[in-house]
């Protein structure tokens, strides 16, 4: 054979590539989740320009002893001072940073467990694959909330820790969720074929189980990013986070311990709520735009 | 001949849907009389259960019906919530598929029949009627007592018909009263709601794709296409010599048991049926017919005599031609 | 309900609570070095006060022999002592425990019923104004951090308008008894209750709609209409208990995770229940009593998990009836 025109895998990134082009043009015609994405897009943006709308100085109360305290946003625009003279407004660009990564870090991390445990459980038979679901099972039933404070105490703060902690915790709604999935492909025809072909259980999972789990990998993800901020919020709180990293759950911490609610401090510990809530809101429109454009199957999952 | 118990009217329903108006009904006349079983018949999606619906106004919010649907000469359509609500199961009722989940899953059968009589207060004893319903459609009255999921789908069928009967009504709306049951079930669902229809001089209308069903039970057929009637007339003449292609090609999909004719001959249809939002142009049928004419795609077809009390939207017919 | 779906579930719940158990030994194992020798740093302790120490909590022996002495003890409900107050961990959750359960029952029940009835207007009015109103409001309060929303609370109904008491569960140096002493009591959990009902309110509002949307495209509801029904009747007869079905079953699960999602709400209110006691535990650490929580904690999940699967078989007569 003197040219080969197109490889099968050239054929199949171009169908892959259409999908997902025809995914975008049915995104855009979703008002809440272009809205989701729209928020998301600015925060992003302000966490990433950080350096440039902020001064990273104004977080360190050795430099702000000049400062103000307890000022008010009229006073020390835009966004006022601490009970250490502390910018608000330093603290709150540079806090979406630490949010935003933990969150993104402790999602990518649950998914990978989740993903990896929930093809495994679903792909296998025997009983590897039971002692996984029952695992799974298992640890869907340990509240995830002392569970992570116990971690946290136990491994010290830090912002890693954190990312670990929320991650580890994470994952076994979505290995249920993709073994689930799993099961219901392993039975679909073309499986069968590829497999009477002599297909190695690395081609099959490689080339049609992932493929086709993915999109709700990818919508679980979307999911799983605002449950894993709410989470680092609540841990950090509590005092388990990175004690030298501003991040919005630990400005609520401190602003709650500085007595920022009798003093009426309300730019103080409005702007990290406020944060938290438009990320969260953020992530919700764009994982569910994305969950009924890519699997209506999906929105029965909670049977 | 008497005058029509039910007469529709040029009948029009548009359903809404997220990618714009779906026309699933699109201008269907015919009449019903007193006593008289008529039947309706095509393939899914041609607009026979939507239909059923329109007759007692029981569509999705926001769907648009124009047109007549005359009982006794008073338009159901035009009627006010409460008369209609009065009229609901007295006059018309329906007799639902027994397959989808048209029974409340979470209700004892008794009491959704029940519900019914007590809502129209048609009788006074309420439980009693329940178990006459139930006798009269061949099953014992304890069932009564039953969960949908409790009884198998012949017995669900029955208690679909027994509530359909439980307010005395003249017209009895059968849709699909027999899709997705075994043969001998279907066979016996079949024999009581002829019987039925027989003792209580119902005026029913049958709704099925199964054409050789309703020549069994129906005197008069009718065989709907996109949203149109496409032939009627006489139920064993339809079948058995159907003049509308697409009516003839509905009735080899069922064959007669024992109909060696039909064995040698098994004529599929080619194609799917037409998406109600794009409709072909002219005969909508053109692009399936295995005997279309040039003139098809540009032709405006309607109802034409076919002879013995016969209509059919055919160009052949109107040549003249049997297809 | 059958006897072998009730023993099916009952078993598989004992199973759960054995794994949690044993789970529990081997997190706070794995972990732990020498709380002896980090608690009393900087102390002379003699060996024999050492070992003292060592067997008083437990830590003497094998990790095997621990693990055994652990099991004997546990299943006798003894989780040893505080490191804090040297007092016995289940006396004091036992005592602290029932804050907690009246504050999220009371929570739980008002967040099930106005999250209930506001899914049921939004699905019933989907597209109207009412559905886009309600629904925003589900997700707003849905994805404010729940101590937060008890911050702004806090500051606005205690703070600016004194309303309402900071905090604890009674006035200090009240002696009231009795009604008033009740009275006290609700004053105090008014506003760390509306926290809660508004935190779980948006998630249950926001399954009950798309719960109902769902029911409402079934055929049982045309017919119920062709019947004759007005239709109120066909929503609160047979559309509501079908969508019921998933939401009380989210309901009485959540009920469980909620006794420990209450840690961050009742320190911001100082409601001396399990959650503020879990906040005191953590400095320190103070990790017998963190392991007792942790066990309290996971027992309530297991348990409500198992109410929930009850609960649905007694409701639904698809799994009661054979």
């Amino acid at each position: 054979m003197s040219s080969i025109a197109v490889s099968p895998r050239s054929i199949a990134w171009q169908r892959r590539r259409r999908a997902l082009a025809q995914a975008w043009a049915q995104y855009r015609r979703h008002l809440p989740g272009m809205i989701g994405l729209g928020v998301l897009v600015v925060i992003v943006a302000m966490a990433l320009l950080a350096p440039v709308i902020s001064n990273h100085d104004e977080l360190r109360a050795v430099n702000t002893v000049d400062n103000p305290t307890w000022a008010t946003p009229s006073e020390f625009p835009p966004l006022g001072t601490d009970n250490l003279g502390r910018s608000v407004w330093a603290q709150f660009v540079w806090g979406a940073r630490i949010s935003l990564l933990v969150g993104l870090a402790a999602t990518l991390i649950a998914i990978v467990i989740g993903s990896v445990v929930g093809i495994a459980a679903g792909f296998y038979r025997g009983v590897g694959s039971a002692v996984l679901m029952r695992l799974t099972e298992w640890f869907l039933v340990i509240p995830f909330l002392p569970l992570a404070i116990v971690l946290a105490a136990i491994l010290g703060p830090s912002v890693r820790n954190i990312i670990l902690v929320i991650g580890i915790t994470s994952w076994p709604s979505t290995a249920r969720l993709v073994r689930a999935q799993v099961l219901t492909l392993k039975e679909r025809l073309y499986v069968e074929r590829s497999r009477a072909l002599g297909a190695s259980n690395r081609h099959l999972i490689g080339r049609h189980i992932f493929p086709n789990v993915s999109p709700i990998i990818l919508a679980n993800l979307t999911l799983t990013v605002p449950i894993a901020i709410l989470s680092e919020t609540t841990l950090a709180f509590l005092g388990l986070g990175d004690p030298t990293r501003a991040s919005w759950g630990k400005m609520l911490d401190e602003a709650f311990r500085a007595g920022a609610l009798s003093r009426n401090a309300w730019w103080y510990f409005l702007p990290p709520g406020l944060g938290i809530m438009a990320v969260v809101i953020a992530f919700t429109l764009i994982g569910s735009a994305l969950e009924e454009i890519l699997d209506p199957r999906l929105r029965e999952r909670r049977k | 001949m008497t005058a029509p118990l039910l007469s529709v009217r040029d009948l029009h329903v548009t359903y809404r849907s997220e990618a714009g108006p779906v026309p699933a009904v699109r201008g269907v006349s015919f009449d019903l009389h007193p006593g008289e079983t008529l039947g309706l018949a095509g393939e899914s999606g041609c607009g026979k259960s939507t239909i059923a619906g329109a007759l007692l106004k029981v569509l999705p919010p926001g769907t648009e019906v124009t047109g007549e649907v005359l009982l006794d000469g008073e338009d159901v359509l035009q009627m006010k919530p409460g008369r209609l609500r009065a009229v609901r199961w007295t006059e018309m009722s329906i007799v639902f598929q027994g397959a989808l989940h048209a029974l409340n899953p979470v209700q004892r059968v008794g009491n959704q029949i029940e519900e019914a009589i007590e809502t129209h207060r048609t009788t006074p004893a309420a439980t009693a009627r329940v178990a006459e319903l139930l006798e009269l459609v061949g099953l014992p009255a304890r069932r009564a007592g039953d969960y949908p999921h409790q009884l198998s789908g012949g017995q669900r069928q029955r208690v679909l018909i027994a509530l359909a009967l439980a307010c005395n009504p003249r017209v009895l709306i059968a849709d699909e009263p027999t899709t997705a049951l075994d043969v001998m079930v279907q066979a016996q669902v079949l024999e009581l709601l002829e019987r039925l229809q027989r003792e209580l001089a119902l005026s029913m209308i049958f709704i099925t794709h199964d054409l050789s069903t309703l020549s069994y039970v129906c005197r008069r057929t009718a065989v709907m296409y996109a949203g149109r009637i496409v032939e009627e007339g006489p139920a064993e003449e339809v079948f058995a010599h159907p003049r509308h292609p697409y009516a003839s090609a509905l009735a080899a999909a069922f064959p007669l048991i024992g109909d060696h004719s039909h064995r040698m001959n098994p004529s599929g249809l080619p194609g799917d049926p037409p998406d109600p939002r794009a409709i072909p142009s002219g005969c909508p049928f053109h692009l399936r017919c295995a005997v279309v004419q040039p003139e098809c795609p540009e032709l405006d077809v309607e109802l034409w005599p076919a002879g013995d009390g016969r209509r059919a939207a055919c160009i052949h017919v109107l040549a003249g031609a049997a297809p | 309900m059958s006897f072998g779906y009730f023993s099916r579930k009952v078993l598989a719940a004992l199973a759960t609570l054995a794994f949690v158990v044993c789970f529990n030994f081997f997190l706070f194992r794995v972990v732990e070095s020498d709380p002896v020798a980090s608690l009393f740093r900087g102390r002379n302790l003699t060996p024999a006060q050492r070992l003292e120490l060592r067997q008083e909590f437990g830590l003497d022996g094998s990790k095997g022999e621990q693990f055994v002495r652990y099991l004997q003890q546990t299943a006798q409900l003894n989780l040893g002592r505080s490191y804090r107050s040297n007092q016995p961990v289940s006396s004091e959750i036992r005592e602290r425990a029932w804050p907690t359960i009246a504050l999220v029952g009371v929570s739980t029940l008002f967040s099930a019923i106005f999250g209930i009835l506001i899914g049921i207007v939004a699905a019933w009015r989907r597209r109207t104004k009412a559905d886009y109103g309600w629904t925003g409001f589900s997700m707003a309060t849905y994805s404010m951090p729940d101590f937060w929303l008890g911050m702004l609370l806090l500051i606005s109904f205690a703070v600016a308008l004194g309303w309402f008491p900071v905090g604890g569960i009674t006035d200090t140096g009240s002696d009231a008894t009795g009604v008033a002493k009740l009275f006290d009591q609700a004053h105090h959990m008014f506003l760390p209750a509306l926290t809660l009902t508004l935190a779980y309110l948006g998630e249950y509002a926001l399954v009950m709609r798309s719960s109902l949307l769902d029911t409402m495209r079934e055929d049982y509801l045309t017919l119920a209409r062709a019947k004759g029904l007005r239709d109120v009747v066909v929503r609160n007869r047979h559309a509501v208990p079908n969508a019921l079905l998933p939401v009380v079953t989210l309901i009485a699960i959540n009920f469980g995770f909620v006794l420990s999602g209450a840690i961050a709400v009742e320190t911001i209110f100082s409601w001396p229940g399990l959650g503020l006691l879990t906040y005191d535990a953590l400095k320190g650490p103070d990790l017998p009593m963190l392991q007792g929580l942790f066990l309290v904690f996971s027992a309530a999940v297991i348990f409500f998990n198992l109410v929930a699967d009850l609960l649905y078989g007694f409701l639904d007569p698809r799994v009661r009836t054979p």
